[in-house]
Protein backbone atom coordinates (compact mmCIF):
# COMPACT_ATOMS: atom_id res chain seq x y z
CA UNK A 1 0.00 0.00 0.00
CA UNK A 2 1.06 3.64 -0.66
CA UNK A 3 1.53 6.30 2.30
CA UNK A 4 1.04 8.40 0.10
CA UNK A 5 -1.53 11.41 1.84
CA UNK A 6 -3.37 12.14 -1.15
CA UNK A 7 -4.72 8.31 -0.67
CA UNK A 8 -8.74 8.59 0.38
CA UNK A 9 -9.10 6.22 3.32
CA UNK A 10 -12.11 4.91 4.91
CA UNK A 11 -12.65 6.03 8.96
CA UNK A 12 -15.17 5.78 11.54
CA UNK A 13 -16.24 8.50 13.80
CA UNK A 14 -17.97 7.53 16.65
CA UNK A 15 -20.28 10.87 18.15
CA UNK A 16 -21.89 11.44 21.13
CA UNK A 17 -25.29 13.44 19.96
CA UNK A 18 -27.25 15.45 22.97
CA UNK A 19 -30.67 14.72 22.16
CA UNK A 20 -31.87 17.75 20.83
CA UNK A 21 -33.03 18.82 17.29
CA UNK A 22 -30.51 19.54 14.59
CA UNK A 23 -27.81 17.79 16.66
CA UNK A 24 -27.14 15.38 13.93
CA UNK A 25 -27.15 17.74 11.02
CA UNK A 26 -24.52 20.02 13.04
CA UNK A 27 -22.35 17.08 13.59
CA UNK A 28 -22.29 16.56 9.67
CA UNK A 29 -21.63 19.34 8.49
CA UNK A 30 -18.00 20.17 9.24
CA UNK A 31 -17.46 16.90 7.61
CA UNK A 32 -18.98 17.99 4.30
CA UNK A 33 -17.41 21.17 4.08
CA UNK A 34 -14.10 19.49 4.88
CA UNK A 35 -13.90 17.66 2.23
CA UNK A 36 -15.06 14.31 3.82
CA UNK A 37 -17.32 11.55 1.66
CA UNK A 38 -19.88 10.60 4.09
CA UNK A 39 -20.64 6.74 3.68
CA UNK A 40 -23.11 6.12 6.29
CA UNK A 41 -24.44 7.18 9.86
CA UNK A 42 -25.35 4.63 12.38
CA UNK A 43 -27.77 6.90 15.08
CA UNK A 44 -28.60 4.23 17.85
CA UNK A 45 -31.82 6.28 18.94
CA UNK A 46 -32.85 3.94 21.00
CA UNK A 47 -29.33 3.50 23.08
CA UNK A 48 -28.85 6.56 25.11
CA UNK A 49 -25.70 6.77 27.25
CA UNK A 50 -25.30 7.22 31.11
CA UNK A 51 -25.12 10.78 30.01
CA UNK A 52 -28.10 10.89 28.14
CA UNK A 53 -26.22 11.26 24.73
CA UNK A 54 -27.14 9.73 21.49
CA UNK A 55 -24.35 7.58 20.46
CA UNK A 56 -23.72 7.89 16.48
CA UNK A 57 -21.31 6.26 14.20
CA UNK A 58 -20.59 7.86 10.87
CA UNK A 59 -18.38 6.49 8.29
CA UNK A 60 -16.55 8.19 5.22
CA UNK A 61 -13.89 8.48 2.88
CA UNK A 62 -11.54 11.22 3.14
CA UNK A 63 -7.38 11.17 2.98
CA UNK A 64 -5.32 11.43 6.10
CA UNK A 65 -5.06 14.94 6.31
CA UNK A 66 -8.65 16.16 5.25
CA UNK A 67 -9.30 13.96 7.77
CA UNK A 68 -7.42 15.73 10.80
CA UNK A 69 -9.42 18.26 9.76
CA UNK A 70 -12.66 16.95 9.71
CA UNK A 71 -11.94 15.45 13.73
CA UNK A 72 -10.77 18.86 14.68
CA UNK A 73 -13.82 21.20 12.85
CA UNK A 74 -16.34 18.02 14.30
CA UNK A 75 -14.35 19.19 17.92
CA UNK A 76 -14.87 23.11 17.50
CA UNK A 77 -18.43 22.94 16.11
CA UNK A 78 -18.62 21.58 20.36
CA UNK A 79 -19.56 18.01 19.52
CA UNK A 80 -18.08 15.24 21.32
CA UNK A 81 -16.03 12.81 19.54
CA UNK A 82 -15.41 9.56 21.25
CA UNK A 83 -13.31 7.82 18.51
CA UNK A 84 -11.77 9.04 15.94
CA UNK A 85 -11.24 5.73 13.80
CA UNK A 86 -7.93 5.42 12.34
CA UNK A 87 -9.43 1.83 11.54
CA UNK A 88 -9.92 0.80 8.16
CA UNK A 89 -13.00 -0.65 7.77
CA UNK A 90 -12.60 -1.99 4.45
CA UNK A 91 -14.85 -5.60 3.98
CA UNK A 92 -18.56 -5.57 4.05
CA UNK A 93 -20.66 -8.38 4.76
CA UNK A 94 -24.51 -8.90 5.20
CA UNK A 95 -26.41 -11.04 7.22
CA UNK A 96 -29.98 -12.19 7.03
CA UNK A 97 -31.17 -13.01 10.95
CA UNK A 98 -34.99 -14.52 11.29
CA UNK A 99 -36.93 -15.37 14.34
CA UNK A 100 -38.30 -13.12 17.58
CA UNK A 101 -36.19 -10.77 15.96
CA UNK A 102 -38.26 -7.88 18.35
CA UNK A 103 -38.77 -10.02 21.41
CA UNK A 104 -35.09 -10.82 21.57
CA UNK A 105 -34.28 -7.10 21.43
CA UNK A 106 -32.89 -6.05 18.23
CA UNK A 107 -31.63 -3.11 19.55
CA UNK A 108 -29.45 -5.23 22.01
CA UNK A 109 -28.42 -7.68 19.38
CA UNK A 110 -27.09 -5.29 17.12
CA UNK A 111 -24.98 -3.21 19.79
CA UNK A 112 -23.55 -6.19 20.85
CA UNK A 113 -22.16 -7.21 17.59
CA UNK A 114 -20.42 -3.55 17.72
CA UNK A 115 -19.12 -4.09 20.83
CA UNK A 116 -17.70 -7.84 20.73
CA UNK A 117 -16.30 -7.18 17.28
CA UNK A 118 -14.60 -4.20 15.55
CA UNK A 119 -17.72 -3.71 12.78
CA UNK A 120 -20.13 -1.30 12.07
CA UNK A 121 -23.54 -1.82 11.60
CA UNK A 122 -23.25 0.38 8.35
CA UNK A 123 -27.82 -0.66 7.18
CA UNK A 124 -30.51 -2.20 8.37
CA UNK A 125 -33.61 -3.42 6.81
CA UNK A 126 -36.44 -5.08 8.90
CA UNK A 127 -39.32 -6.76 7.82
CA UNK A 128 -41.74 -8.00 9.64
CA UNK A 129 -44.64 -8.93 7.58
CA UNK A 130 -46.88 -10.27 10.45
CA UNK A 131 -46.28 -7.77 13.08
CA UNK A 132 -43.19 -7.42 15.80
CA UNK A 133 -44.73 -10.22 17.65
CA UNK A 134 -44.22 -12.99 15.12
CA UNK A 135 -40.92 -14.24 13.59
CA UNK A 136 -39.32 -11.14 11.31
CA UNK A 137 -36.22 -10.94 9.69
CA UNK A 138 -33.59 -8.00 9.11
CA UNK A 139 -30.91 -7.85 6.82
CA UNK A 140 -27.62 -5.99 8.77
CA UNK A 141 -24.79 -4.87 6.69
CA UNK A 142 -21.36 -4.77 8.54
CA UNK A 143 -18.51 -2.89 7.40
CA UNK A 144 -15.43 -4.41 9.29
CA UNK A 145 -11.83 -5.04 9.09
CA UNK A 146 -9.89 -6.48 5.77
CA UNK A 147 -9.38 -9.88 7.44
CA UNK A 148 -11.90 -9.37 10.23
CA UNK A 149 -15.22 -10.84 8.64
CA UNK A 150 -14.61 -14.64 9.93
CA UNK A 151 -14.21 -13.34 13.57
CA UNK A 152 -17.49 -11.23 12.67
CA UNK A 153 -19.36 -13.93 11.71
CA UNK A 154 -18.38 -16.15 14.25
CA UNK A 155 -19.77 -13.56 16.85
CA UNK A 156 -23.28 -13.52 14.69
CA UNK A 157 -23.59 -17.44 14.95
CA UNK A 158 -23.48 -17.30 18.43
CA UNK A 159 -25.37 -14.15 19.56
CA UNK A 160 -28.15 -15.81 16.52
CA UNK A 161 -27.69 -19.51 18.95
CA UNK A 162 -27.93 -17.70 21.90
CA UNK A 163 -31.36 -15.75 21.13
CA UNK A 164 -32.29 -18.69 19.01
CA UNK A 165 -32.61 -16.93 15.63
CA UNK A 166 -31.60 -18.00 12.48
CA UNK A 167 -29.11 -17.11 10.43
CA UNK A 168 -28.24 -16.82 6.80
CA UNK A 169 -24.83 -16.18 6.19
CA UNK A 170 -23.51 -15.10 3.18
CA UNK A 171 -21.41 -17.15 1.17
CA UNK A 172 -17.87 -16.85 1.82
CA UNK A 173 -17.23 -14.12 4.48
CA UNK A 174 -16.42 -11.13 3.21
CA UNK A 175 -15.95 -12.06 -0.03
CA UNK A 176 -18.31 -10.46 -2.83
CA UNK A 177 -19.06 -14.19 -4.83
CA UNK B 1 -17.51 -54.54 -19.70
CA UNK B 2 -19.75 -57.28 -17.83
CA UNK B 3 -22.36 -55.37 -15.59
CA UNK B 4 -23.96 -56.74 -12.08
CA UNK B 5 -26.51 -54.20 -11.34
CA UNK B 6 -27.70 -54.18 -7.61
CA UNK B 7 -30.79 -51.42 -7.36
CA UNK B 8 -33.51 -51.44 -9.36
CA UNK B 9 -34.59 -48.38 -8.44
CA UNK B 10 -34.60 -45.46 -11.09
CA UNK B 11 -30.92 -45.15 -11.19
CA UNK B 12 -30.02 -49.15 -11.70
CA UNK B 13 -32.93 -49.98 -13.85
CA UNK B 14 -31.69 -47.08 -15.88
CA UNK B 15 -27.88 -48.27 -15.90
CA UNK B 16 -29.70 -51.49 -16.66
CA UNK B 17 -31.36 -49.84 -19.79
CA UNK B 18 -29.06 -47.80 -21.52
CA UNK B 19 -25.97 -50.44 -20.59
CA UNK B 20 -26.01 -51.81 -23.98
CA UNK B 21 -26.14 -48.19 -25.99
CA UNK B 22 -22.43 -48.28 -24.27
CA UNK B 23 -21.33 -51.54 -25.40
CA UNK B 24 -22.00 -53.18 -22.10
CA UNK B 25 -23.68 -56.45 -21.13
CA UNK B 26 -25.90 -56.42 -18.07
CA UNK B 27 -24.99 -60.42 -16.67
CA UNK B 28 -26.95 -59.78 -13.36
CA UNK B 29 -29.92 -57.28 -12.02
CA UNK B 30 -30.97 -57.65 -8.41
CA UNK B 31 -33.17 -55.47 -5.94
CA UNK B 32 -33.43 -56.44 -2.17
CA UNK B 33 -35.22 -59.24 -2.60
CA UNK B 34 -34.90 -60.88 -6.11
CA UNK B 35 -31.88 -61.29 -9.01
CA UNK B 36 -32.19 -61.96 -12.71
CA UNK B 37 -28.62 -63.75 -13.48
CA UNK B 38 -27.33 -64.80 -16.50
CA UNK B 39 -23.36 -65.19 -17.87
CA UNK B 40 -24.57 -64.36 -21.84
CA UNK B 41 -27.00 -61.14 -20.81
CA UNK B 42 -29.90 -60.92 -18.87
CA UNK B 43 -33.15 -60.26 -20.64
CA UNK B 44 -33.44 -56.15 -19.03
CA UNK B 45 -36.53 -54.97 -20.39
CA UNK B 46 -37.95 -58.43 -18.62
CA UNK B 47 -36.92 -58.17 -15.71
CA UNK B 48 -37.98 -54.32 -15.15
CA UNK B 49 -41.19 -55.71 -16.81
CA UNK B 50 -41.44 -58.04 -14.09
CA UNK B 51 -40.42 -56.06 -11.65
CA UNK B 52 -43.57 -53.97 -12.07
CA UNK B 53 -46.32 -56.59 -12.39
CA UNK B 54 -44.91 -58.96 -9.84
CA UNK B 55 -42.12 -57.13 -7.65
CA UNK B 56 -39.50 -59.46 -8.46
CA UNK B 57 -37.13 -58.90 -11.06
CA UNK B 58 -36.00 -62.72 -12.16
CA UNK B 59 -36.32 -65.84 -9.97
CA UNK B 60 -32.66 -65.93 -8.27
CA UNK B 61 -31.49 -64.97 -4.79
CA UNK B 62 -29.66 -61.42 -4.50
CA UNK B 63 -26.53 -62.97 -3.31
CA UNK B 64 -25.85 -64.93 -6.32
CA UNK B 65 -25.85 -61.93 -8.12
CA UNK B 66 -23.48 -60.34 -6.25
CA UNK B 67 -21.15 -63.91 -6.33
CA UNK B 68 -21.83 -64.05 -10.15
CA UNK B 69 -19.62 -63.38 -13.28
CA UNK B 70 -19.05 -59.88 -14.39
CA UNK B 71 -16.05 -57.34 -14.07
CA UNK B 72 -17.71 -54.27 -12.93
CA UNK B 73 -20.17 -54.33 -9.63
CA UNK B 74 -22.67 -51.34 -10.04
CA UNK B 75 -24.30 -49.83 -6.83
CA UNK B 76 -27.30 -48.26 -6.83
CA UNK B 77 -28.98 -49.34 -3.92
CA UNK B 78 -30.67 -46.95 -1.55
CA UNK B 79 -28.48 -44.83 0.20
CA UNK B 80 -27.50 -45.66 3.75
CA UNK B 81 -25.94 -43.88 6.93
CA UNK B 82 -23.57 -45.49 9.63
CA UNK B 83 -22.05 -48.75 8.70
CA UNK B 84 -24.04 -47.73 4.65
CA UNK B 85 -25.23 -51.65 4.50
CA UNK B 86 -25.42 -53.38 2.48
CA UNK B 87 -23.69 -51.41 -0.03
CA UNK B 88 -20.63 -51.24 1.84
CA UNK B 89 -20.92 -55.42 1.88
CA UNK B 90 -21.53 -55.68 -1.87
CA UNK B 91 -18.48 -53.27 -2.40
CA UNK B 92 -16.60 -55.61 -0.02
CA UNK B 93 -17.56 -58.80 -1.81
CA UNK B 94 -16.22 -57.70 -5.69
CA UNK B 95 -13.55 -56.21 -4.30
CA UNK B 96 -12.46 -59.13 -2.55
CA UNK B 97 -13.14 -60.89 -5.56
CA UNK B 98 -10.75 -58.54 -7.90
CA UNK B 99 -13.67 -56.92 -9.36
CA UNK B 100 -14.14 -53.54 -9.97
CA UNK B 101 -17.17 -51.37 -8.37
CA UNK B 102 -19.09 -48.05 -9.41
CA UNK B 103 -21.15 -46.94 -6.66
CA UNK B 104 -24.49 -44.44 -7.61
CA UNK B 105 -24.88 -45.19 -3.68
CA UNK B 106 -23.28 -42.91 -1.17
CA UNK B 107 -23.43 -44.42 1.75
CA UNK B 108 -20.22 -46.54 1.29
CA UNK B 109 -18.00 -43.49 0.15
CA UNK B 110 -19.46 -40.65 2.64
CA UNK B 111 -19.70 -42.66 5.63
CA UNK B 112 -16.76 -45.36 5.26
CA UNK B 113 -14.15 -43.95 3.10
CA UNK B 114 -11.08 -44.86 4.71
CA UNK B 115 -12.49 -49.24 5.32
CA UNK B 116 -13.51 -48.32 1.02
CA UNK B 117 -9.99 -47.18 -0.25
CA UNK B 118 -8.50 -49.86 1.79
CA UNK B 119 -10.50 -53.19 0.44
CA UNK B 120 -9.57 -51.16 -3.37
CA UNK B 121 -5.83 -51.00 -2.41
CA UNK B 122 -5.80 -55.17 -1.32
CA UNK B 123 -7.84 -55.64 -4.84
CA UNK B 124 -7.19 -55.84 -8.41
CA UNK B 125 -10.41 -53.87 -9.08
CA UNK B 126 -10.69 -50.18 -8.44
CA UNK B 127 -13.75 -48.09 -7.10
CA UNK B 128 -15.09 -45.00 -8.68
CA UNK B 129 -17.96 -42.84 -7.39
CA UNK B 130 -18.85 -39.82 -10.42
CA UNK B 131 -22.50 -40.62 -9.95
CA UNK B 132 -22.77 -39.95 -6.12
CA UNK B 133 -22.11 -35.81 -6.51
CA UNK B 134 -24.01 -34.12 -9.24
CA UNK B 135 -25.46 -36.75 -10.83
CA UNK B 136 -24.63 -36.32 -14.46
CA UNK B 137 -21.88 -34.00 -13.91
CA UNK B 138 -18.74 -35.00 -14.15
CA UNK B 139 -17.70 -33.13 -10.64
CA UNK B 140 -15.19 -35.92 -9.41
CA UNK B 141 -13.69 -36.85 -12.84
CA UNK B 142 -12.85 -33.42 -12.84
CA UNK B 143 -11.10 -32.87 -9.26
CA UNK B 144 -9.23 -36.21 -10.32
CA UNK B 145 -8.31 -34.20 -13.54
CA UNK B 146 -7.28 -31.43 -12.30
CA UNK B 147 -5.72 -33.24 -8.84
CA UNK B 148 -6.95 -32.56 -5.91
CA UNK B 149 -4.04 -31.07 -4.82
CA UNK B 150 -4.66 -28.31 -7.10
CA UNK B 151 -8.23 -27.63 -5.73
CA UNK B 152 -8.64 -25.03 -3.23
CA UNK B 153 -12.30 -25.25 -2.38
CA UNK B 154 -15.24 -26.62 -3.86
CA UNK B 155 -19.25 -25.45 -3.05
CA UNK B 156 -22.18 -25.87 -5.29
CA UNK B 157 -26.07 -26.15 -5.01
CA UNK B 158 -26.59 -30.02 -4.84
CA UNK B 159 -30.01 -30.81 -4.14
CA UNK B 160 -32.46 -29.98 -7.03
CA UNK B 161 -35.21 -30.67 -4.46
CA UNK B 162 -34.33 -27.58 -2.06
CA UNK B 163 -33.19 -25.50 -4.98
CA UNK B 164 -36.40 -25.69 -6.78
CA UNK B 165 -38.51 -24.75 -3.06
CA UNK B 166 -35.88 -21.77 -2.48
CA UNK B 167 -35.73 -20.21 -6.42
CA UNK B 168 -39.98 -20.87 -6.03
CA UNK B 169 -39.95 -18.83 -2.77
CA UNK B 170 -38.35 -16.13 -3.74
CA UNK B 171 -39.56 -15.48 -7.29
CA UNK B 172 -43.25 -16.00 -6.23
CA UNK B 173 -43.41 -14.71 -2.82
CA UNK B 174 -44.29 -18.20 -1.41
CA UNK B 175 -44.35 -20.02 1.57
CA UNK B 176 -42.27 -23.10 2.00
CA UNK B 177 -44.99 -25.29 3.28
CA UNK B 178 -46.59 -24.25 0.20
CA UNK B 179 -43.60 -24.52 -2.50
CA UNK B 180 -43.28 -27.68 -0.52
CA UNK B 181 -46.59 -29.34 -1.49
CA UNK B 182 -46.55 -28.20 -5.20
CA UNK B 183 -42.92 -29.50 -5.33
CA UNK B 184 -44.18 -32.89 -4.24
CA UNK B 185 -47.19 -33.00 -6.81
CA UNK B 186 -44.83 -31.69 -9.21
CA UNK B 187 -42.85 -34.82 -8.48
CA UNK B 188 -39.47 -32.43 -7.37
CA UNK B 189 -40.02 -34.14 -4.08
CA UNK B 190 -40.49 -37.11 -2.73
CA UNK B 191 -43.07 -37.74 -0.09
CA UNK B 192 -40.67 -37.83 2.74
CA UNK B 193 -38.52 -35.10 1.41
CA UNK B 194 -36.94 -35.11 5.02
CA UNK B 195 -33.21 -35.40 3.33
CA UNK B 196 -33.28 -32.97 1.00
CA UNK B 197 -34.73 -29.91 2.77
CA UNK B 198 -32.65 -30.83 6.05
CA UNK B 199 -29.78 -30.55 4.31
CA UNK B 200 -28.43 -34.73 4.62
CA UNK B 201 -28.06 -35.12 1.05
CA UNK B 202 -26.01 -31.81 0.02
CA UNK B 203 -23.79 -32.71 3.09
CA UNK B 204 -22.89 -36.22 1.98
CA UNK B 205 -22.30 -34.99 -1.46
CA UNK B 206 -20.14 -32.50 0.49
CA UNK B 207 -18.24 -35.55 2.86
CA UNK B 208 -17.75 -37.41 -0.53
CA UNK B 209 -16.00 -34.20 -2.43
CA UNK B 210 -13.94 -33.52 1.24
CA UNK B 211 -12.63 -37.20 1.13
CA UNK B 212 -11.45 -36.99 -2.53
CA UNK B 213 -9.78 -33.41 -1.68
CA UNK B 214 -8.16 -34.84 1.19
CA UNK B 215 -7.35 -38.98 -0.10
CA UNK B 216 -4.55 -40.36 2.01
CA UNK B 217 -5.31 -37.75 4.26
CA UNK B 218 -8.54 -37.02 6.88
CA UNK B 219 -11.10 -39.30 6.70
CA UNK B 220 -14.94 -37.45 6.73
CA UNK B 221 -18.38 -39.05 7.76
CA UNK B 222 -21.56 -37.03 7.74
CA UNK B 223 -20.89 -36.18 11.79
CA UNK B 224 -17.69 -33.99 10.62
CA UNK B 225 -20.31 -32.15 8.25
CA UNK B 226 -21.71 -28.81 9.92
CA UNK B 227 -25.32 -28.97 8.15
CA UNK B 228 -28.36 -26.97 8.34
CA UNK B 229 -31.34 -26.96 6.11
CA UNK B 230 -34.00 -24.50 4.34
CA UNK B 231 -37.19 -26.21 6.48
CA UNK B 232 -39.03 -23.34 7.57
CA UNK B 233 -37.08 -20.51 6.13
CA UNK B 234 -38.92 -17.21 6.70
CA UNK B 235 -40.21 -15.40 3.34
CA UNK B 236 -39.17 -12.36 4.66
CA UNK B 237 -36.20 -12.96 5.07
CA UNK B 238 -35.85 -14.13 0.80
CA UNK B 239 -37.80 -10.71 0.64
CA UNK B 240 -35.24 -8.75 2.57
CA UNK B 241 -32.16 -10.55 0.81
CA UNK B 242 -34.10 -9.80 -2.38
CA UNK B 243 -34.37 -5.70 -2.24
CA UNK B 244 -30.57 -5.96 -1.49
CA UNK B 245 -30.42 -7.91 -4.94
CA UNK B 246 -29.17 -11.61 -3.21
CA UNK B 247 -31.33 -14.57 -2.86
CA UNK B 248 -30.74 -17.73 -0.91
CA UNK B 249 -29.77 -21.23 -1.63
CA UNK B 250 -28.80 -23.71 -0.12
CA UNK B 251 -25.13 -24.15 -0.65
CA UNK B 252 -22.42 -26.84 0.06
CA UNK B 253 -19.07 -25.81 1.01
CA UNK B 254 -15.58 -27.44 1.36
CA UNK B 255 -12.92 -25.64 2.13
CA UNK B 256 -10.23 -25.23 4.83
CA UNK B 257 -10.78 -28.95 6.02
CA UNK B 258 -14.12 -28.17 6.74
CA UNK B 259 -17.98 -28.97 5.18
CA UNK B 260 -20.43 -26.75 5.67
CA UNK B 261 -24.35 -27.18 4.30
CA UNK B 262 -26.38 -24.34 5.29
CA UNK B 263 -28.72 -21.38 3.39
CA UNK B 264 -26.47 -18.84 2.30
CA UNK B 265 -27.17 -15.58 0.79
CA UNK B 266 -25.74 -15.17 -2.55
CA UNK B 267 -26.38 -12.99 -5.72
CA UNK B 268 -29.01 -13.44 -7.68
CA UNK B 269 -27.82 -13.34 -11.17
CA UNK B 270 -24.65 -15.30 -9.57
CA UNK B 271 -23.84 -18.80 -10.95
CA UNK B 272 -24.40 -20.00 -7.62
CA UNK B 273 -27.92 -19.12 -7.79
CA UNK B 274 -29.35 -21.66 -10.11
CA UNK B 275 -32.91 -21.88 -10.32
CA UNK B 276 -35.52 -25.02 -10.51
CA UNK B 277 -33.65 -28.29 -10.10
CA UNK B 278 -30.94 -27.57 -11.81
CA UNK B 279 -27.73 -28.27 -9.72
CA UNK B 280 -24.20 -26.36 -10.23
CA UNK B 281 -20.52 -26.46 -9.00
CA UNK B 282 -18.08 -24.38 -8.77
CA UNK B 283 -14.42 -25.31 -8.40
CA UNK B 284 -11.39 -23.25 -6.84
CA UNK B 285 -8.82 -24.17 -8.61
CA UNK B 286 -5.06 -23.25 -7.58
CA UNK B 287 -3.45 -22.35 -10.68
CA UNK B 288 -7.07 -21.60 -13.01
CA UNK B 289 -9.03 -19.39 -11.11
CA UNK B 290 -12.91 -20.91 -10.98
CA UNK B 291 -14.81 -23.59 -12.91
CA UNK B 292 -18.58 -23.61 -12.83
CA UNK B 293 -20.13 -27.16 -14.00
CA UNK B 294 -24.00 -27.01 -14.48
CA UNK B 295 -26.64 -29.60 -15.06
CA UNK B 296 -28.79 -31.96 -13.91
CA UNK B 297 -27.97 -33.25 -10.52
CA UNK B 298 -30.23 -36.28 -10.11
CA UNK B 299 -32.71 -38.46 -12.34
CA UNK B 300 -32.42 -41.70 -13.73
CA UNK B 301 -31.31 -41.59 -17.54
CA UNK B 302 -28.80 -38.50 -15.88
CA UNK B 303 -26.96 -40.43 -13.00
CA UNK B 304 -27.14 -43.65 -15.14
CA UNK B 305 -24.92 -41.80 -17.66
CA UNK B 306 -22.36 -40.55 -14.96
CA UNK B 307 -22.53 -44.32 -13.81
CA UNK B 308 -21.58 -45.56 -17.36
CA UNK B 309 -18.92 -43.02 -18.03
CA UNK B 310 -17.34 -44.17 -14.37
CA UNK B 311 -17.55 -48.04 -16.27
CA UNK B 312 -15.65 -46.57 -19.63
CA UNK B 313 -12.75 -45.17 -17.56
CA UNK B 314 -12.14 -48.43 -15.62
CA UNK B 315 -9.08 -50.80 -17.23
CA UNK B 316 -9.40 -54.39 -18.31
CA UNK B 317 -9.52 -56.63 -15.42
Amino acid sequence: MSDSTDEVRSYTLRLELVDEPGELLRALEPIASNGGNLLSIFHERGNVTPRGHIPVEVDLEATPERFEAIVDAVRDAGINVIQAGAERYSETLTVVISGHLIDSDLSDTLSRIQESTNATVTDLSLSAPEGTEDASSARIRLATEQGAADGVMETVRDLAAEKELRVIEPLAAGGDL
Amino acid sequence: MRLAVLGAGAVGSSVAELAADYGHTVTAYADSQSAAVDPDGVDVAGAIDRKATDGIVGDADPGEAVAGDYDVLVEATPTTLGDAQPGFGHVEAALERDRHVVLANKGPVAERYADVRQLERASEGSVLFEATVGGAMPVLSTIADFDPEHIDAVRGVLNGTANFILSRMSAEGLGYEHVLAEAQDLGVAEADPTFDVDGTDAALKGVIVANVLADDGEEYTLDDADVEGIEDIEGSALELAAEDGRTVRLIAEVADGEVRVGPRLVPENAPLAPTGTRNIVQLETEHAGRLNISGRGAGGPETASAVLADVGRLPEL
